[in-house]
């Protein structure tokens, strides 16, 4: 088989493609944007983008039910919940000048160590999964999954959720 | 098949089109002049409504009974001085406004607003060959959605008053922001009861399961108080009277908004009175059985129109009524409603729920599961009122302790 003949055999998923690359740029520089901004609150809002994009990828994978989630936790209470922390502690407008850390090899080799583990995680466990065409995952079988599968691992995390709410709580308050 | 992400709506079943982006333009148009137009007519409803109840005569001069008064306003607004305060954070203080409206427009998206939706309908009209649902989108998560684009509206409120660069509209953003994280926790658990009583997220099958009668409505399938709980949350999340402490007038010269005007101040205003529409909107849709009702002579969708505008126009009236009748809560009440009382018993009235859907599946008497799940209930109540007087009696005592001067002793 010529190799025309191989490429015209794969079905590229041009829009799907471009999209794909478009968000994920968006993304990039958000981020990059959100370490290298000089004002704290400037710094949670290029996250909530970050978010988004993170949101959108997964509509773009067809999963309606995680994108939704993904917009009103993330970006709906947890940087929400961040911004309250800023504005009841120190909000200025403007520049701040000591947002910058001096520790920067060790910040950067943390943050390359961590992307490798990911990256090599993802490539490992998906390497030969091939998804079907027109793959989408329904709230329903999100909930099946959770509740029968993973039910183990989801009380799991059930209970780190409360033991961490209890400690705060323990820790806020002395009544 | 329905395998597209962003549509149950038989429109899109056989390939797309031309023919089918038309008419989803269309639909998007027809909706967003349909909120607009409402806005103005809510604005004006609003001012009359509450004139009549406090005795007064209201806007009576621009257009036959004022009707025009909002149009007028808001050309006053667009003609006023756009002021930025020097001490602002330009940027963020012209997006916050289009933050907070946005999110009013996109709500309504999943509002079923017309349809057959009688005896035997699905809620499908024809246009122009083709079958559609009478609602711009009928997303498959379609609560979700409403619920995250509610809890995006946080935003435009935080950052305006942020970006103010200024003490009072500060405070009222951390109250309102406070205010609306406590109070969606509330929401989306009274969601929980319809959802689970509906078995789907999208809100057309949310209608179509309400068809039949008024039996069949949510807020009787779920026993009211889901739909009390999702009344006050929302009320809350509204910022409306009686929960309109972000804008307390006499605390905070105007909240959040303290420093926007012209064209900005109209957005916020634009906002907050979308947000009314849209919130009664869901209501009727999620509890009041949307446009089902009785069908008679004439084009059944066209009835279906006319069952959904009634019953917004009647919520409408019931918020504007709160603000005529409710004095403002002090902002400790507030969160004790919040927290103390709307979560736990949203929870607890949506296990019940479940424990007689349980119930049903199994054959089991209604009445035992009923006393049994009650019994557990009061249980949990008790020991959580024990909790919270232990915890306040403890306080008081400490409170006492450190009053007290030492030397008084």
């Amino acid at each position: 088989m010529s190799a025309a003949a191989v490429l015209a055999d794969i079905d590229w998923h041009v829009e799907q493609q471009v999209f794909f690359y478009l968000i994920a740029t968006t993304q990039v520089v958000a981020a990059w944007r959100v370490v290298t901004t000089k004002n704290i609150v400037h710094a949670a809002l290029y996250l909530v983008v970050v978010l988004a994009g993170v949101a959108a990828q997964f509509i773009l994978l067809g999963a309606e039910f995680i994108a939704s989630t993904q917009v009103l936790v993330y970006i709906g209470a947890v940087i929400v919940l961040f911004l309250f922390g800023i504005m009841l502690t120190q909000a200025r407008i403007g520049a701040e000048n000591d947002l910058d850390q001096p520790n920067r090899l060790p910040a950067v080799l943390t943050a390359g160590l961590l992307a490798i583990l990911t990256v090599s995680t993802v490539i490992r466990t998906f390497e030969d999964v091939e998804l079907p065409d027109n793959s989408r995952t329904t709230t329903a079988s999100v909930s099946d999954s959770i509740f029968s599968d993973y039910i183990i691992a989801f009380e799991a995390v059930s209970v780190l959720l409360l033991a961490a709410l209890i400690g705060a709580i323990v820790v806020a308050r002395k009544d | 098949m329905r395998t597209n992400v962003f549509a149950l709506d038989p429109l899109f079943l056989d390939d797309v089109g031309f023919e089918e982006v038309g008419i989803v333009l269309l639909k998007v148009v027809v909706a967003f002049v349909m909120l607009l137009v409402s806005v103005m007519l809510m604005v004006w409803f609003e001012r009359k409504f509450i004139s009549d109840m406090q005795n007064r005569i209201g806007p009576n001069v621009a257009g036959p009974f004022g009707i025009l008064q909002t149009f007028a306003d808001g050309i006053k607004l667009f003609f006023k001085e756009d002021l930025i305060p020097e001490r602002s954070d330009r940027f963020v203080f012209k997006l916050a406004p289009y933050l907070s409206l946005v999110p009013a427009f996109l709500v309504f998206v999943i509002v079923p607003i017309g349809g057959d939706f009688g005896e035997d309908g699905d809620g499908t009209v024809t246009w122009f060959g083709h079958e559609t649902f009478l609602q711009v989108a009928d997303a498959p998560v379609g609560v979700l959605f409403f619920l995250a684009m509610s809890s995006l509206a946080v935003y435009g409120v935080m950052l305006a008053g942020w970006s103010s660069g200024s003490k009072y509209p500060l405070l009222g953003s951390v109250r309102a922001s406070a205010q609306m994280v406590s109070y969606e926790a509330a929401l989306g658990l009274s969601l929980a009861a319809v959802i689970l009583k509906t078995g789907s997220l999208s809100s057309h099958d949310i209608a179509l399961a309400q068809t039949g009668g008024i039996v069949n409505w949510n807020v009787l399938a779920t026993g009211i108080v889901p739909f009390v709980i999702f009344l006050i949350a929302g009320t809350a999340e509204l910022n409306r009277p009686p929960f309109d402490l972000v804008e307390a007038e006499q605390e905070l010269v105007g909240g959040f908004h303290t420093e926007y005007s012209s064209l900005r101040f109209a957005l916020f205003f634009l906002a907050e009175f979308m947000n009314t529409v849209t919130m009664s909107a869901i209501i009727v849709t999620l509890f009041f059985g949307g446009p089902a009702g009785p069908t008679y002579a004439g084009p059944a969708w066209l009835w279906g129109m006319f069952w959904f505008m009634l019953k917004l126009l009647v919520f409408l009236g019931v918020f504007v009524w709160f603000r005529a009748t409710l004095p403002r809560l002090r902002y400790d009440q507030l969160m004790d409603l919040g927290w103390k009382i709307l979560i736990p018993l949203s929870l607890g009235w949506f296990l019940f729920v479940a424990a007689l859907e349980i119930g049903d599946n199994r054959g089991w008497s209604r009445v035992v599961v009923a006393i049994v799940s009650g019994a557990a209930l009061a249980l949990g109540a008790l020991l959580m009122s024990a909790a919270i007087s232990a915890s306040r009696r403890q306080r008081l005592d400490e409170q006492a302790e450190s009053d007290s001067p030492v030397g008084a002793r």
